[in-house]
């Protein structure tokens, strides 16, 4: 059986300290965020606190997840946006 | 059935009804501002919109189902359907009340996506869990050492260890303790322990990470160095 590790469970016990997004926030940023990292953006730059809620929350990682491999699936959107 | 779309989201746009004619949103591109228009309630092509948008998010709801089934096969294909059908339909309902809310920082499609993605990853993750009991045992942190234990630990993992369980105890709150244990030891998903709770993933989430400030807090008076690596 290979479960989590017990550092894995340690940290998700613990958290990580600094800022974080909220799920709300998280939400908001998604779409953004996703196209960000697709298109090799810093990503995490652009929209800080989300790298660390990801990691904290594993709803919103799951949701992360799926848009990430949905985008990647279809096509690179991202690098196809105009500029401004 | 959708409880608490709303608060799923997070804000709603204080746009209230809105008028049924069309204003070109001007801060958004091309493609984004022919959206939008059309999917406003009268707007020329508004039904052919929201056909397509459905079509968009269905697309998107069932890759998710299909993601989750590729993972830990758990649904026949009628019951795939079915969860990607319903998903589909209550994200339309978000994104239409949401329309407002999209400012163009992503492609509309992008946008529109998560919604979909949200409501298949919520349906899918409740199904699995349909029948299951959620058991908040308000004893069980109790066993959180036993749980972290390993048979090599060192003396410093065992202290360590020891100082969490302690801290659980002596920091947190019965429903802080039940939620930390539950999400992070029991691995029950967030959006099932808020519906069994009646509650939003989001006001769970900010109690774990109250919860986990807390423990942290205490284990850094003691001395010892916990978070990022
Ligand atoms: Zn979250």
């Amino acid at each position: 059986m290979s479960g989590p590790t017990r550092e894995d469970r340690l940290e998700r016990l613990l958290g990580s300290p600094g800022p974080e997004l909220t799920c709300e926030e998280c939400f908001e940023q998604l779409d953004r965020y996703v196209e960000l990292e697709l298109a090799d953006a810093q990503a995490d730059e652009h929209v800080p606190g989300m790298r660390a809620h990801l990691r904290g929350c594993p709803a919103c990682a799951e949701d992360h997840e799926a848009l990430h491999a949905l985008l990647a699936a279809t096509d690179a959107p991202a690098a196809e946006r105009p500029e401004g | 059935m959708v409880v608490g779309t709303q608060s799923r989201y997070g804000r709603e746009s204080a746009s209230g009804p809105g008028p049924a004619v069309a204003v070109a949103p001007p801060h958004l591109d091309g493609e984004a501002r022919r959206w939008v228009q059309r999917l406003r309630a009268g707007a020329d092509g508004h039904e052919e919109a929201v056909r397509e948008l459905h079509a968009l998010l269905l697309k998107a709801a069932r890759f998710e189902v299909g993601r989750q089934h590729a993972r830990r096969p758990q649904f026949s294909p009628a019951e795939r359907d079915d969860l990607a059908q319903q998903s589909a339909d209550d994200a339309l309902v978000a994104v239409l009340a949401k329309l407002d809310g999209f400012r163009g920082a992503s492609r509309f499609e992008t946008w529109a996506y998560k919604f979909a993605l949200l409501e298949a990853g919520v349906a899918v993750r409740r199904h699995a869990w349909r029948g299951r009991e959620v058991q908040l045992d308000p004893e069980a942190w109790g066993e959180v050492a036993a749980r972290l234990q390993g048979p090599d630990d060192d003396a410093q993992m065992r202290e360590l260890i020891a100082a969490v369980q302690h801290a659980i105890g002596a920091e947190l709150s019965p429903r802080q303790r039940e939620v930390l244990v539950a999400i992070t030891l029991e691995d029950v998903p967030i959006d099932v322990l808020a519906e069994r709770l009646e509650t939003t993933r989001g006001a769970l989430y900010k109690s774990l990470h109250d919860a986990r400030a807390k423990l942290r807090g205490a284990l850094a008076l003691q001395g010892f160095e916990v978070g990022a690596r």
